[in-house]
């Protein structure tokens, strides 16, 4: 490893997370609280704690690794970590920007291709009705994936159950969501 | 005829639990000379000491034996309840039931058998106790304090504000120690000489100290009130009166190039010299190794530019006695040279180099008058790497505590180097950071959050020189071991406090003891941390363990206290607890024959020959005596005469005698 990418602060990944989240790596002190805490720890390659000293040492082939982890699409978002930080890291803030990031520069990990799927079809699902349509989401998402028969024994249960509604309640300002979803995918290409 | 009382303690279930305490009392009670047992719960409680006031009053006891916890514990206690009864205190003896009985044995039999032993072969002790009177000594009110560093400087404003006199005696040709030569202190970040120069001319000007600078303890004899010291003043090769502190001397002193101790060989000094600008007293002294005319014979250039013909060559050293009654260590510690590490180069590469001359390079009365510049070619280093435990904590190199004071001089180093050199990257290995102190921790976070150093958690394994570079290479033990290599400029190393050169020596004259590492030793390591094990005789600062400037002082001002207290006392009483040569009716005088190797044998040299004349004064015989005052009452002198002329009070022949016989003979 070259001596001249092992340094944090301000540049590198660790800037950008600071730039765009608020989020200053240097404060984690690496007690391990928020990996100890995380309910998807196990699942994923890197745990919490791990992403934030990789990012500490702003060498670029770990920041590389952090943006083809698994571990940032794992990530629920439960904000347990968050909640327990003494620090008060916002890790999820962060694992957002980060998801984004590796999205954007193509390095999501094919691993996590389902979960993705699942991300743009609950999108898809807020972009046109304004709130969650659950037909339409795994409709959606097994359009996405082609797993069809994949849970499918669980639908009649849900429908009898009334989880599943046939029509889609639609909010009143729908064209108003419509806006915020251009002007957030118009600030991405920027 | 002996009346004894003997008092059975449960000491709540410590002693009950295994032996059978009212069996004890019950048995006890039927001895010739017993005049009372009891068992009761606690003893030492409120009630227990009236039930053994009562009984001294009401029975007219003539002893006490209280079979309870160890001596150790309680005897204090027990010996003021027969005082405040009317009874001498030394009528007073303990069986040790607890630690020498019921914790050590099961419950049984046995174990109370043993108990009933104890306390037999001390009713038996008590039948020959003699009353004994406290020892009066007088107390020498003035103190001597060793070693001018903040810790010696602190203790001796203290104790001179309280109206005493203090000798504060200093090796070195000025006071100030090692804070002096830093540059500024952690968590507050203030120039160390600025808050340290006022203390040090407040001890020059305080009229009850008398500062002795180049100067050493010779030798030390006596006790606590009681000390006489020889001070060694080492000759300045100068009349201190006379000079003034012009300082031309230095300046055209043509030995120049002799590495500087004041600036940790960063810079040069001349052989006559002044440690640094600030000193006290700031007047300069020769160093006859390296001066002209003391190694070639030819030179004098300092003194043909004396302007008051102050200097001396044919001065010698000078031995001055003085009397004191208290003594506070204050000698400090010293920083272990890091070229025990070879895979560090320090020592090979000139850029790699201690904390403490860090603190000289980032000094404003440094060599690079504060400017951090690398000694090889005096570039400013782009970046600079600090290894925590650069020697402490490594059991495999015999330092395996931790010097304590590193974590924070290694954050402020960093947060002084980001500061001067904005451009600059600043790594950190450690191991662990410890930051226990008042606004310790947050001035760690500040160094890494605020002024972005980097902390690596690992340990160094090798530095190595490339492209004039130094590679620092270790690993991240928090990324599972990833190595990692800095190119860097400069290596600081977080070298171990350690105990100094002659510690051992120095504790030798003073009686006191010291630890593995030859730190010395407290008396207790909670309760008694400024005391040494011998009375009147403290310690303040590092000399005892690493210490930061915080706690020195609050260790100076306690042992300063301490000496306060025994100064509050004209004279201090001490248990008599003293040898004793018998005097016996003429014309035998005594059994002693003089042969004195009592005289040889005294650890304490308490024994001096008495010469007993007639009244024409002729000598008649010339017999052993003891110096109460300086006696100790260890019995050596005891286990040496050949006549058994000698007897510890309270320990006598007779006694001894009688306990081994009340376990021989048959009740």
């Amino acid at each position: 490893m070259s001596s001249d990418s092992h340094h944090s602060g301000i540049s590198g990944l660790g800037g950008e997370v600071l730039g765009h989240t608020d989020v200053k790596v240097s404060h984690c002190y690496q007690c391990g609280k928020c990996s100890a805490g995380c309910p998807l720890s196990e699942e994923m390659d890197y745990p919490p704690s791990v992403i934030m000293r990789m990012l500490q040492t702003g060498n670029p082939d770990l920041e590389d690794k952090v943006l083809r982890s698994l571990s940032i699409w794992v990530c629920l978002t439960c904000e347990m970590c968050f909640s327990r930080c003494p620090m008060s890291i916002d890790i999820p803030k962060m694992m957002d920007f980060l998801r984004e990031k590796s999205l954007n520069e193509k390095k999501s990990d094919p691993k996590a291709k389902e979960i993705i799927a699942f991300h743009k079809s609950f999108l898809d699902s807020i972009k046109y009705t304004g709130r969650l349509y659950e037909i339409g989401l795994f409709v959606d998402y097994k359009a996405r994936t082609l797993k069809i028969l994949d849970d499918l024994a669980l639908a009649p249960k849900m429908m009898k159950r009334g989880k599943l509604n046939i029509i889609p309640e639609l909010i009143k300002d729908r064209s108003g969501v419509a806006s915020i979803f251009r002007k957030a995918n118009k600030k991405n290409k920027n | 005829m002996s009346k004894i009382g003997v008092f059975v303690c449960h000491c709540g279930e410590n002693i009950s639990s295994t032996v059978d305490c009212e069996k004890v009392a019950a048995t006890v009670g039927k001895y010739d000379g017993v005049a009372f047992s009891v068992d009761y719960k606690y003893m030492c409680s409120d009630p227990g000491q009236s039930i053994i006031k009562n009984a001294i009053a009401e029975k007219g006891l003539t002893g006490v034996v209280v079979a309870a916890c160890s001596p150790r514990m309680h005897e204090p206690t027990f010996r003021k309840v027969c005082a405040e009864a009317g009874l001498n205190p030394y009528m007073c003896e303990m069986a040790n039931l607890r630690e020498h009985c019921s914790w050590v044995h099961e419950k049984g039999e046995a174990t109370t058998e043993k108990a009933i032993d104890l306390v037999r072969i001390l009713v038996e002790k008590v039948k020959y106790n003699q009353s004994l009177n406290s020892i009066k000594v007088p107390v020498t009110k003035t103190a001597l304090v060793i070693g001018g560093g903040i810790a010696g400087i602190q203790a001796s404003l203290d104790i001179a504000n309280t109206g005493h006199k203090v000798i504060l005696i200093e090796k070195d040709p000025s006071i100030g120690g090692h804070m002096s030569q830093l540059s500024e202190t952690f968590p507050t970040l203030d120039c160390s000489q600025c808050i340290l120069t006022p203390r040090m001319v407040e001890v020059a000007q305080h009229p009850n100290i008398t500062l002795y600078t180049y100067a050493e303890l010779e030798s030390l004899e006596g006790f606590i009130g009681n000390f006489k010291a020889k001070i060694r003043k080492k000759s300045k090769s100068l009349d201190e009166k006379l000079c003034t502190g012009c300082g031309l001397c230095t300046t055209k002193c043509p030995t120049k190039k002799i590495p500087s101790e004041f600036n940790e060989g960063l810079g040069n000094r001349t052989a006559i010299y002044v440690p640094f600008p600030q000193a006290v007293p700031n007047k300069p002294v020769i160093d006859r190794i390296h001066c002209t005319y003391y190694t070639k014979g030819k030179c004098k250039i300092c003194e043909k530019v004396c302007p008051t013909g102050a200097i001396r060559f044919d001065q010698e050293d000078q031995i001055v006695e003085v009397e004191v009654g208290a003594i506070v260590v204050a000698t400090g510690f010293a920083v272990k040279r890091p070229d025990f590490f070879p895979e560090y180069g320090y020592g090979k590469y000139a850029d790699v180099i201690t904390g403490l001359q860090f603190e000289r390079l980032a000094s404003a009365s440094g060599p690079t008058l504060g400017e951090i510049r690398r000694p090889s070619d005096g570039k400013i280093p782009e970046k600079i790497v600090f290894l925590a435990c650069a020697g402490s904590r490594d059991p495999a190199k015999g330092i395996p505590y931790c010097s304590k004071i590193c974590c924070m001089y290694i954050a402020k180093h960093a947060m002084l180097y980001q500061h001067k050199v904005h451009s600059g990257k600043s790594y950190v290995f450690y191991m662990d950071i410890r930051a226990g102190g008042k606004m310790y921790e947050e001035f760690v976070r500040r160094a890494i959050e605020d002024d972005g150093v980097n902390y690596i958690r690992g340990r160094v394994s090798k530095i190595y020189e490339k492209n004039g570079k130094l590679i620092v290479s270790g690993v991240d033990t928090l990324l599972n071991a990833m190595p990692v290599e800095i190119e860097a400029d400069m290596v600081v190393l977080a070298t171990a406090g350690v105990a100094n050169e002659g510690a051992e020596e120095l504790a030798q004259k003073l009686h006191i003891s010291y630890d593995p590492y030859k730190f010395f030793a407290e008396a207790h390591p909670k309760l008694k941390p400024v005391e040494t094990n011998t009375g009147g005789i403290f310690l303040a600062g590092s000399c005892q363990a690493p210490r930061d400037i915080p706690e020195s002082v609050a260790m100076a001002s306690g042992a300063a206290v301490k000496v306060a207290g025994l100064f509050s006392q004209d004279e201090l009483t001490r248990e008599p607890i003293i040898a004793v040569v018998n005097r016996q009716a003429a014309p035998v005088y005594s059994s002693c024959v003089g042969c004195f190797l009592c005289v040889s044998a005294c650890p304490y040299q308490a024994i001096e020959k008495e010469e007993i004349k007639n009244r024409t004064g002729d000598l008649i015989k010339s017999i052993a005596k003891v110096n109460p005052g300086l006696c100790q009452g260890c019995g050596t002198c005891v286990a040496f005469c050949r006549t058994k002329s000698i007897d510890i009070q309270g320990y006598t022949h007779e006694q001894m005698y009688s306990e081994v016989m009340a376990l021989l003979n048959e009740y």
